[in-house]
């Protein structure tokens, strides 16, 4: 054990504040928007997920790395967050379905990251200044040098990161004797969302970002399913146009996350950046039509704005929020389109919200 | 559904005298619901047997009885107070027991007082283990497989059925007598002789053992409405074939993946759904095959518990507060939490350190006891410590067990003689904790180690940390001693007088001297529920060692 041979790393933030730390993963430097996630499972899961593209993830959970990775809880090809930082790391792991340690599944993808922070203490940093750019590096020691690549980098307001997540040729999953097809949009598609249409019966076809509404049809769809994904809803007009003209055809529409986003955006809703976003698998929502609640996996840092939907004539509230009344669920008035906030398909988190692809089934079959 | 306003009255019934595997927690799960309930302008009344708790204290009640908990006393406090309701899920086994035993008489319905918290039909499925076993196989849940023999023949035939190791419960006696593991199929007969003749009606439970399986327990909420929060995972250090009493225990668990979690997550509230009605805080055990990742229900506990009691200080999370207050009648989601104040009482809290119980023992006063612990719960206390790092927590908990030791081993009183250290090894006792360091530091492999206690490779190698920093550190003295290194041996729970004991050739005060030279010092964290997503009004906090931002 050397503990002492550890190299060091250093966490500049936008506002100045500089962290020493150890390196993890790969040696190099990394920016992104800082970002915390208060899971306490699923580090591989959240990961993989193309969400998080160009964010730098600060885990809140105290050890990771634990029961290391494996090849089935990936929910895109590799790691789409930009860096990590985390207070313990372990490089070593005990569960047997594990083949590789986290440390060289970061090298294995290039993962840049940095380890031993006061990761509470930075988090109530950004919890009370809000979400902000910063670089880590384990090869720049300089914090003028890094401060001066961090002052490129863009901010994550204006920014649109789907086209660069999304598959560049369709493809499908499921078998295609299913009783329903889906079209699904992709704006940076976590794989748990097709593994339950899937399971339900569905042989969903995966489309780029920028696919036209023509080229779906040719499908001959039972149903459109919106993506969730990394980047800010209010740049994505071709997909805003696309989602407005989807729904003229009547056929079915579920949104996640960046999706319902979209849908909302369609409808002539608003969207608007949050000050540090809810990322975790622990919020609560009360679907307003039961009555009953749920815990849900979350990531998002933009939302739709509340008055807006308050005051359209097109949408009506389905979920909200129970810690902060942010709307976390629409459906479309006199149409079979529906979208949620959150995550139904999990991985990682609880799978309270699953009823959600049973109502969608239950649309295209009446 | 908010407060049932036509109930005005409650008798809580306490859990009696604090006996080895029943200690104070029922005491706090007590007095919290009876603060929860007056808050609400309920009167409450409250029995129990032991006037030594704090609960029988004048301001935690409207109405204090020190009686027996007998039948008879809750017809006295009945006859003498207009009681609605009963909630018997604060006082552990001995209060649901009393709660049935007064139903099955009809005292409940003669004084028109209504249970609740608990139906008796969860009561009965959860204490019955057959009935227990027959809903778990309707609702597709794994259990241990097993079967009821009143034979020598039958029971051999059974065990030789499933495999070993095994099982042996004698029906109808007190504490486990006369049962026992058998690892072997050369010690069957004795053993399966033993529990026969244990028994008064001649029958033995010849169960499957799910011994070295790893061991989780879910702390978890339920409402009215089926709204169902997990509150806290503990992970048990020590695998199955010591009573989670007598185990170490972590919080959040710490080799669980999302996968087998949220499997876990959902039998366990597939079982709260099912075994009758209850509106309270949950307890639901599971083992988990360490290879397969296979899980089985163990046993699941409608009311609050040890454990709740520990999950409640581990996360910061009234549970008994708040399940006094959905016994009324009152929703998850129509509760705030109570930390935060601003936010849903209705969410899972997440925890940004590490929770270590370790069990505290007292063999010594009772010579000649068997110090082997197993499926019997021993211990008669428990420490719980709060640390940034799991090994920082298992430090501190080994530093306030007061059984004269000043951590995790560094302390002049480590075993050397190899044998000893096996043989405690194979015979897990108060001190396998401190004989598996020792058993590091003298060179065994920590996989040897972790054949013979099961326990996980990666706690192990945790502690293996310890052994590695102790030999790096040899090289130096308080003197020389490079800064970082300071900080990394303090990051990872060593008190002033182990590092003296180290280093050598120092005093713990000088220690202390040079680490106050160094601003090497304490810093506090907040136990907030929510890893400090959201500002938090609470007192309730830890010391750890941290570097600040530069």
């Amino acid at each position: 054990m050397k503990i002492l041979s550890k190299l060091p790393a250093l966490l500049v933030l936008a506002d100045g504040t500089v962290y020493k730390g150890t390196a993890i993963g790969k040696i190099g430097t990394t920016a992104g928007e800082l970002c915390f996630n208060t899971g306490l499972t699923g580090y591989q899961e959240v990961f993989t997920d193309p969400s998080y593209y160009k964010q730098i993830l600060i885990s809140t959970n105290v050890h990771v790395g634990n029961y290391g990775t494996q090849n089935q809880e990936v929910e895109s090809d590799g790691i789409k967050i930009a860096g990590l930082v985390c207070k313990s790391f372990s490089d070593v792991f005990s569960r047997h379905s594990a083949n590789l340690s986290l440390q060289d599944y970061f090298i294995e993808n290039n993962l840049t990251g940095i380890a031993d922070i006061d990761t509470r203490e930075l988090v109530r940093h950004i919890r009370d200044k809000g979400a902000m750019n910063a670089i880590i590096s384990s090869e720049i020691l300089d914090v003028a040098e890094l401060q001066k690549q961090l002052s490129l980098v863009p901010s994550m307001e204006g920014l649109e990161l789907s086209s660069q997540v999304s598959t560049l040729e369709a493809f499908t999953r499921g078998d295609e004797n299913s009783k329903y097809k889906v079209a699904l949009l992709d704006f940076g598609v976590k794989n748990n969302i097709s593994r339950c249409l899937v399971a339900r019966d569905c042989f969903v076809k995966i489309f780029p970002a920028r696919t036209t509404l023509k080229e779906m049809l040719a499908f001959k769809p039972d149903g459109f399913m919106l993506s969730n994904g990394p980047g800010d809803p209010a740049t994505m007009d071709y997909a805003i146009a696309t989602v407005k003209e989807i729904l003229t055809t009547e056929i079915p529409v579920f949104g996640i996350c960046l999706g319902h986003q979209l849908l909302a955006q369609a409808c002539g809703i608003h969207t608007y950046k949050m000050h540090c976003g809810h990322r975790g698998l622990n919020h609560p929502i009360l679907n307003l039509a039961t009555g009953l609640s749920e815990i849900t996996s979350q990531n998002h840092g933009f939302s739709v704005v509340a008055n807006d939907v308050i005051n359209s004539s097109l949408v009506s509230i389905t979920h909200v929020n129970l810690n902060d009344e942010t709307i976390e669920g629409i459906s479309v008035n006199n149409k079979k389109a529906f979208s949620v906030q959150y995550h139904p398909e999990a991985f990682p988190g609880p799978h309270d919200s699953r009823y959600l692809f049973d109502d969608f089934i239950a649309m295209m079959r009446s | 559904m908010p407060k049932d306003k036509s109930i005005k009255s409650v008798l809580i019934i306490g859990s009696g005298p604090i006996i080895i595997g029943q200690a104070c927690e029922f005491d706090y799960a007590g007095s919290q619901a009876s603060r929860s309930l007056r808050e609400e302008g309920i009167e409450v009344t409250l029995i129990n047997s032991n006037p030594a708790t704090i609960m029988t204290d004048k301001v935690t009640a409207d109405h204090i009885y020190l009686l027996p908990l007998t039948v008879q006393s809750i017809e006295q406090i009945l006859n003498e107070q207009k009681i609605d309701c009963v909630l018997p899920t604060m006082g552990g086994q001995t209060a649901l027991n009393l709660c049935k035993e007064a139903e099955e008489i009809g005292l409940w319905k003669k004084y028109n007082v209504r249970i609740i918290g608990v139906d008796i039909k969860a009561i009965d499925t959860t204490e019955n283990r057959e009935l227990f076993r027959q809903l778990m196989h309707t609702l597709e849940i794994p259990v241990p497989q097993s079967k009821t023999a009143n034979s020598f023949l039958e029971g051999k035939e059974f065990a030789q059925e499933i495999g070993f190791p095994i099982v042996i419960r004698p029906s109808f006696t007190l504490g486990g007598t006369g049962g026992g593991f058998v690892k072997e199929k050369k010690d069957l007969d004795e053993a399966l002789n033993r529990g026969l003749k244990a028994s008064p009606i001649h029958e033995v439970l010849v169960e499957k053992s799910v011994w070295g399986w790893k061991e989780y327990e879910l702390e978890l909420l339920r409402d009215n409405v089926d709204n169902i929060a997990v509150i806290c995972t503990i992970e048990n250090f020590d695998p199955m074939g010591i009573h989670t009493g007598d185990s170490i225990t972590v919080a959040p668990s710490m080799t669980l993946s999302d996968t087998a979690f949220q499997n876990m997550r959902n039998l366990a509230i597939r079982m709260m759904r099912n075994i009758g009605n209850f509106a309270g805080g949950c307890n639901v055990q599971f083992s988990m095959n360490p290879e397969t990742e296979e899980i089985y229900a163990i046993e699941i506990n409608p009311r609050v518990s040890r454990s709740s009691a520990l999950a409640s200080k581990a996360t910061g999370y009234p549970i008994a507060k708040i399940s006094a207050k959905l016994a009324i009648g009152y929703n998850l989601s129509e509760l705030k939490n109570q930390i935060t104040k601003t936010t849903s009482a209705f969410f899972e809290p997440s925890i940004d350190y590490v929770i270590v119980k370790i069990p505290r023992w007292n063999f010594d006063k009772f010579k000649g006891a068997d110090r082997t612990l197993g499926l019997q719960m021993k211990s008669v206390g428990e420490v719980m410590a709060i640390g940034r790092t799991f090994i920082e927590a298992l430090q501190k908990a080994c530093q306030s067990l007061e059984i004269g030791r000043d951590g995790l081993g560094a302390d002049g009183k480590q075993k050397r003689k190899l044998e000893e250290i096996v043989e405690g090894l194979e015979n897990p006792s108060w001190n396998r904790l401190f004989l598996i360091k020792d058993a590091l530091s003298l060179g065994v492999p920590i996989n040897t180690v972790h054949k013979i206690t099961k326990v996980d490779l990666w706690f192990l190698n945790q502690i293996h940390k310890l052994v590695a920093l102790e030999q790096d550190l040899r090289r130096y003295n308080l003197n020389n001693l490079p800064e970082d290194l300071f900080w990394e041996l303090k990051k990872h729970g060593y008190s002033d007088v182990q590092i003296a004991y180290i280093l050598g050739n120092c005093t713990e005060d000088e220690v202390y001297e040079k680490r106050k030279v160094l601003g090497i010092t304490r810093t506090y964290k907040m136990v907030d529920t929510c890893a400090a997503e959201f500002p938090s009004e609470t007192n309730y906090f830890y010391s750890t060692y941290e570097s600040s931002a530069l």
